[in-house]
């Protein structure tokens, strides 16, 4: 049997009437929960103080909150690049291997997804503490002679957000390499390519839209990301969540985080839209397991 | 074996005790006795559970936080699969929309949805009750249970339905009676995705909570930026206990529900 894509029609047609009652209440949902709210948050980032541009303008004039943008566009990146270094090997592996080791990795891979991201951040904050073991570490090697400040820095926020975002990079990763079925490889190699040129002719290419699926999905979760950077960053050196999260809670300025909301989410969309053919979120969400 | 896969070897291995390290770590020290975190843990003690049993903040903040997911879990499956079972029946332009919308929530950071919602919320009068929770979570946790229940939909034969239909049933009776029992595993595993989501949701959580209705994420969060005592761990331990019970869970019935569709008479 071949399976059918997602979101296939199939079966007897309901009527126009059936299809409205069947989803109005999830129009319904998004419309009040999501949609309104959001919008009309939008709405108050151009008509306070006054109507118009004025705080999107002092975003981009102000050269304090011009760098947390900078900052936060290049930890993205960087951790979208260490993410993808790390989880392309693993997803080799994952679909190499057979038997107890696949079941064994896939459990590595999986545990932490679905495990508290802010039990995972905790252990980090305990690892990277003045006394933790990555100090000791450090020490036991001779790097250095005393404990240093590793906690609180931009460092340690990429290191966690890293290891947390990780398992993002290897699902679709994995969910593309599994498709490639094995005789390319076999003939390629009967054809006379030896392994790195099987690699890089055969399986790159093929693997190329779980790789940039699974970057751009690491990229743009790292742009908001505000529970690792709120608990393990320095307050000097924000990221654009974190000032968000200041602007709103300690200076009340709703119109300013409004603003700063409204630079980050139109910049998500717009990335997602040119992307969309390589953005298959049912592959990702839906076949995971 | 070659070098290079031997180095390969290496790195993966040197991979897979990053993604771990940080869990094997904290777990163990749940039993440890000092009230700071240190590795490796030193003595040995359950106080730490007792602590969190014990403590009326907690318990509190655990059981607002179980009633949220419960609900979100039950509202998602319900409108979830309503929408799902209509767009698989033929939307048309309609699905085109819903496909848009179920995307969006995914696609806008959480920090922004919370943002949204902090004001918005403040304005009716729904923050930090369990209704706006419920609505916040059950936005986030949509796409999961749409894709879910959607991956079984299509794989259910559609003549049975048929069938079903032209022996007299209603519609409604076809779906309730035929389809639903063959989709319910995937509907059920939604749900459970849904329950984790919420439960362990922290940003939301952390914008919407008052200083008196505190969800369990927002409580450890408070914990982990204030003192960080070995709590936390004991509640990692309870965490991914449950995590991969639910895993184990949902992916038995998955299994189930794959055995059962791979055995209709066409299989």
């Amino acid at each position: 049997m071949t399976r059918p894509g997602f979101f296939q029609p199939n079966g007897r047609q309901l009527s126009s009437a059936g299809i409205l009652l069947l989803m109005a209440p999830f129009f319904m949902l998004i419309g009040f929960a999501f949609l309104y709210p959001l919008l009309s948050l939008l709405s108050l980032s151009v008509t306070e103080p006054e109507p118009g541009l004025s705080n999107y303008v002092r975003i981009l004039d102000n050269p304090l909150y011009f760098k947390v943008l900078l900052r936060t566009l290049w930890i993205a990146v960087l951790v979208s690049v260490l993410a993808l270094l790390m989880a392309f090997p693993v997803a080799m592996a994952m679909v190499s291997s057979s038997g107890p080791m696949a079941v064994f990795i896939t459990a590595f891979v999986l545990l932490p997804f679905w495990s508290s991201v802010l039990v995972r951040t905790a252990a980090w904050a305990v690892l990277l503490q003045r006394n933790g073991i990555v100090n000791d570490l450090l020490q036991v090697v001779g790097i250095t002679s005393e404990p240093i400040r590793l906690l609180y820095t931009q460092g340690a926020v990429v290191v966690a957000m890293t290891h947390v975002l990780l398992p993002f990079m290897v699902l679709p990763i994995y969910g593309a390499l599994r498709n490639i079925p094995s005789d390319y490889d076999r003939a390629a190699a009967i054809c006379g390519a030896g392994p790195l040129r099987r690699f890089a002719e055969v399986t790159v290419p093929l693997a190329l839209p779980g790789v940039l699926g699974g970057v751009i999905l690491v990229f743009l979760t790292a742009l908001g990301y505000f529970i690792t950077p709120a608990l393990l960053g320095s307050p000097k050196e924000m990221m654009i969540a974190t000032l968000i999260s200041q602007q709103l809670r300690e200076f009340l300025d709703w119109p300013f985080a409004a603003a700063l909301v409204g630079v980050l989410t139109l910049f998500v969309t717009a990335i997602t839209l040119v992307f969309s053919k390589v953005f298959r979120f049912d592959r990702m969400l839906g076949g995971q397991l | 074996m070659n070098p290079r896969a031997i180095l390969l070897n290496a790195y993966v291995y040197a991979v897979l005790i990053f993604i771990l390290a940080p869990i094997v770590v904290i777990l163990p020290m749940a039993f440890s006795e000092p009230d700071y975190l240190t590795f490796p843990p030193e003595g040995f003690t359950f106080g730490w559970f007792g602590e969190f049993f014990g403590n009326s903040r907690w318990m509190k903040a655990t059981g607002f936080s179980l009633k949220i997911a419960l609900l979100t879990a039950v509202t998602t499956s319900v409108v979830g699969t309503m929408a799902t079972y209509a767009l698989m029946r033929g939307a048309g332009r309609l699905g085109t929309l819903f496909q848009g919308m179920l995307i969006a929530p995914i696609v806008v950071p959480h920090i922004a949805l919370a943002v949204a919602l902090y004001l918005f919320f403040k304005q009716t009068g729904l923050s930090s009750t369990v209704f706006g929770y419920v609505l916040a979570h059950s936005v986030i946790a949509m796409p999961f249970v749409v894709f879910t229940v959607a991956a079984a939909l299509s794989s259910v034969d559609p003549t049975l339905e048929d069938a079903a239909m032209s022996c007299g049933a209603s519609r409604f009776d076809a779906f309730r009676l035929v389809t639903l029992p063959l989709v319910l595993p995937n509907v059920l595993s939604g749900g459970l995705f849904a329950f984790i989501l919420s439960f362990d949701e922290p940003v939301i959580s952390f914008f919407l909570a008052g200083i008196r209705d505190k969800t369990l994420p927002r409580m450890m969060f408070d914990d982990i930026e204030q003192n960080l005592t070995p709590i936390i761990p004991a509640i990692a331990v309870l965490l991914t206990g449950i995590s991969v019970f639910v895993l184990l869970a949902a992916a038995l019935l998955r299994h189930a529900a794959a055995s059962r569709t791979a055995s209709s008479p066409d299989g």
